[in-house]
């Protein structure tokens, strides 16, 4: 069976003024269907980057070498057209920030009739509806009523779930979810969490969740990778990788999230490099 | 806060600028230093006539009955006598209004027509397009307006003779003859409007395809030329609206001095005589008109940006 | 610390614009002082031989309906108009930092009365405003800089009062009282220099604004009185002739040009040396 997401040693550097920076280093990774694959690191590690890699929204400083294939398809050389074309449809992504994620001008209804249209030849009326099921889906009360509301008037909780319900408006196969619980309340990110989990089970969306939350990862992942410095030290199945760390730095990381580390005693320092050889749970 | 409430209270501050600004129009006569009406009288200021005058204009009054009496008048539509013909000044402010009121809607109108579409080009084209725009703006920000105006009527009417240097002919009478004496004073003034329009536009559009929901919008497959007229555009209306709402107190202030140059009979040229004659009570009703026009667009103005960005209605934002 | 940046950490466009504005603006102020000096001719002495004289090397910018010389007028001319902007831009600089400083350092229901009293003054349109002011104390050259200088009150005013509140929201400025010193105290020697910054850069911004306004004004006949040249009133003067002698509306009009741009050159470079976000907008 193909993979839903491949990464054969991708690598991303930026121009910069001090020449070239390396964010992402040679990496691979494998996505299957109908997974959720949590992609764990310190902020600056990489991850982000490499999301907007497969999304195709990498600035044009940016330099890329290695292969993605999406569902089997290569889409390292694509243009921007096709990449449009598959972002939306094939791909989707939502990000840490629902309030700054939605157009404050239009309303919720719009934002997400907007996204079916561009991938669909739907009459006005049917994304009305399509969008409406949608809002209902991902757990909007009184969609018709809320329809016209700008993002303003909802919960962060509930601009995330309208993030979502744009981002899956197409039925995309692989969602990619960068901290979408961060800016949220930990009951809220719990719901949307779940929100997310089902999504997988009903509709068999592959997830590529990223973030810096062990705990997330852990609730949520069938697999996960730990990033540093454009490296990924540790890939596995989530219970091996933080049920038995291989590598000090996945120990490190478990031991200073103070959600994780139930001990609750004193943090271990965290040395900045690490060996960069690749522990792998397979 | 609801829309309406943003309504009420917009239309309410409107009504207190307009309060404000007529007492400073009221005082205008009041503050002239010396008698103002031995001055407006000049050599004629015999001791019957500056009696009879200021009984005429009521200076004879208490100060706040002479207040509320002429704003009781302006109701009624009684603007007063003009002190030179006599002739009430109802009927001279509605002959030389249709003129301004023409000068800068067009004016308006052609700045927004070229500045909007441009400023959205500056933002998304190439180098090329951004050096281009970028010599237009700093070009009609700087000419002087008036100076404009006399170069253009040196090229179209010395040069290619194309067009009528001064004059005006009312739209009623002859339509096509009006647009042919109206249009160098049109183009004097939109010029430098457009080129703050543009500037405007160009600002908030790079503005706005700066922000997070744009990558959310990409991610989501939207076409570049939606994100940038349906989002970006829309996102950046409030700030063109906005700037739209001041230039046309510059408009206003401009239209003073074009109608003198292009001898337009508007009401800026109508307070420029009015002063130069000393004839304070057109000069009043002149700058009323004006400052009345200006504060009626910056409601507007405000009430437009309230439906385009639902957050100013909703009182989130100033 | 807002206080004067140097040149040399400057970015490149903003040293330019300001060396490239400084330089042009530099030379026209000298022009403008040395006048009697350089100019090659009385710009008040008629000739009737001379009337609307292409230029020549005698007259490099022709001469006037009254056979006056038009680049010696141009001098004196930009000599008043300078005078009456500077001195509008100054006086209401004078005004407006008090103000601004009082409103944004005391805040509360100080603020509240001066933020009122100046948006009285910002429901007339600027050149309205103007002419206004002219209707009531005359026409003139010095009410024209009165009526410049009431006009950008508010506006320095606000800058003023913003720039204010950064600075009062220093720590060093709540240790300053908390030992001891007095609100005067306070105010002149942290609070003022301090805030001073966004304001300067505004006032050279408005400087720009004020030439154009006085050239309009002077252009109505309401600004600098004959037989004072000024630039506007040159242009008002040629106006009738203008397709038999375009010289002399062509050269007075350039001057203008130029120095609105050096002083918004100029107001530009500075606002990007010293205020890179733009807090002085």
């Amino acid at each position: 069976m193909t993979a839903m997401l491949s990464l054969e040693r991708l690598s991303v550097s930026f121009a910069g003024e001090a020449g070239p920076s390396i964010v992402v280093d040679d990496v691979s990774l494998t996505l299957e269907k109908g997974e959720i694959f949590g992609l764990v690191g310190e902020s600056g590690s990489g991850k982000s980057t490499i999301a907007n890699a497969v999304m195709g929204l990498l600035p044009a400083s940016a330099t890329t070498s290695g292969r993605i294939q999406l569902n089997g398809r290569e889409t390292t050389g694509l243009d921007e057209n096709d990449l449009r074309n598959l972002r939306g449809r094939e791909m989707s992504m939502v990000f840490q920030d629902a309030t700054t994620s939605l157009d404050p001008t239009w309303s919720v209804g719009e934002q997400i009739a907007e996204t079916l249209r561009a991938h669909q030849s739907l009459s006005r009326g049917a994304a009305r509806a399509r969008t409406m099921s949608l809002m209902h889906e991902v757990g909007i009360p009184n969609a018709a009523q809320r329809y016209r509301d700008p993002p303003h008037r909802f919960s962060g909780g509930q601009r995330q779930r309208i993030v979502i319900a744009a981002a899956i408006a197409n039925e995309p196969k692989l969602l990619i979810a960068d901290e979408p619980t961060t800016a949220l309340d930990v009951t809220i990110q719990a719901q949307i969490l779940e929100l997310i989990n089902g999504l997988r089970h009903q509709h068999g969306t592959s997830v590529l969740l990223i973030t810096h939350d062990l705990g997330v990862v852990s609730e949520t992942c069938d697999r996960v990778a730990v990033m540093h410095r454009g490296r990924i030290l540790e890939t596995g199945p989530t219970r091996d990788v933080f049920g038995n760390p291989s590598h000090p730095y996945t120990r490190a990381l478990m031991a200073a999230n103070p959600a994780w580390s139930r001990r609750g005693s004193r943090l271990p320092v965290v040395p900045r490099e690490w060996s960069i050889e690749e522990v792998r749970h397979d | 806060m609801s829309a309406l409430g943003f309504i009420v209270r917009r239309i309410g501050a409107a009504i207190l600028s307009l309060f404000a600004m007529s007492i400073l129009v009221f005082l205008i006569i009041r503050l002239v230093p010396g008698d103002p009406v031995r001055t407006m009288l000049g050599f004629r200021a015999t001791d019957e006539n500056v009696a009879r005058l200021q009984h005429e204009l009521g200076l004879d009054q208490p100060m706040l009955s002479q207040y509320m009496s002429w704003i009781a008048g302006l109701f009624r539509g009684d603007l007063g006598q003009d002190i030179v013909s006599h002739a009430p000044l109802s009927e001279l402010l509605l002959q030389r209004l249709p003129v301004t009121l023409e000068l800068a809607g067009l004016s308006m109108t052609l700045a927004v027509l070229f500045g909007v579409p441009l400023g959205v080009l500056a933002a998304s084209g190439g180098p090329w397009s951004k050096r281009l725009t970028e010599g237009f703006v700093v070009l009609g920000i700087s000419i002087p307006d008036f100076w404009l105006g006399i170069m253009l009527v040196l090229v179209f009417s010395g040069i290619l003779v194309v067009l009528p240097p001064t004059g005006y002919v009312p739209f009623a009478q002859s339509p096509l003859e009006n647009l042919r004496y109206m249009a160098l004073p049109v183009l004097t003034l939109a010029i430098g409007e457009a080129a703050y329009v543009l500037r405007t536009t160009r600002g908030a559009v790079i503005n706005v395809m700066g922000r997070p929901f744009v990558t959310f919008l990409r991610a989501k497959g939207i076409s570049p030329r939606r994100i940038l007229f349906g989002h970006a555009l829309r996102n950046a209306g409030p700030s063109i609206v906005t700037v739209v709402g001041i230039q046309v107190g510059v408009l206003l202030g401009g239209a003073i001095i074009v109608e003198t140059l292009f001898a337009l009979p508007g009401v800026g040229r109508l307070v420029v005589t009015g002063i130069n004659q000393r004839n304070y009570p057109v000069v009043q009703v002149g700058v009323l008109a004006i400052a009345t026009i200006f504060i009626v667009v910056s409601l507007i103005t405000d009430l437009i940006v309230g439906w385009l960005d639902p957050r100013v209605a909703d009182g989130m934002m100033q | 610390m807002t206080g004067m940046a140097t040149l040399s950490g400057v970015n490149d466009r903003a040293r330019r614009q300001i060396i490239g504005g400084g330089a042009v603006l530099g030379t026209l102020i000298l022009v403008a002082v040395f006048a009697p000096v350089l100019a090659p001719y009385d710009p008040e002495s008629m000739s009737v031989r001379e009337v609307m004289g292409a230029p020549s090397l005698a007259h490099p910018f022709g001469s006037d309906v009254l056979g006056r010389d038009v680049l010696s007028r141009v001098m004196y001319g930009l000599r008043s108009s300078l005078a009456v902007a500077i001195s509008a831009i100054v006086s209401s600089f004078i005004v407006a930092v008090p103000i601004g400083v009082l409103a944004g350092y005391f805040g509360a229901w100080v603020d509240s009365v001066i933020s009122r009293m100046l948006d009285m003054i910002l429901v007339f349109p600027a050149m309205l405003l103007a002419i206004t002011l002219i209707a009531i104390l005359g026409p003139g050259a010095s009410v024209a800089a009165i009526a410049i200088a009431v006009i950008y009150l508010p506006i320095l005013a606000r800058v003023t009062r913003a720039s204010t509140l950064v600075v009062v929201r220093q720590d060093y400025i709540s240790g300053s009282r908390a030992r001891g010193a007095s609100h005067l105290r306070v105010l002149w020697t942290h609070v003022l220099p301090n805030s001073l910054g966004p304001v300067v850069v505004q006032a050279s911004v408005l400087s720009a604004f004020a030439m154009q306004l006085e050239a309009g004004l002077s252009f109505l006949g309401l600004g600098v009185q004959p037989p004072n040249p000024s630039l506007g009133s040159m242009l008002a003067d040629g106006r009738d002739v203008l397709n038999q002698a375009p010289w002399i509306e062509i050269f007075p009009g350039l001057t203008i040009m130029v120095a609105v741009l050096a002083f918004s050159f100029l107001g530009e470079g500075l606002r990007r040396a010293l205020d890179p976000k733009g807090v002085a907008e």
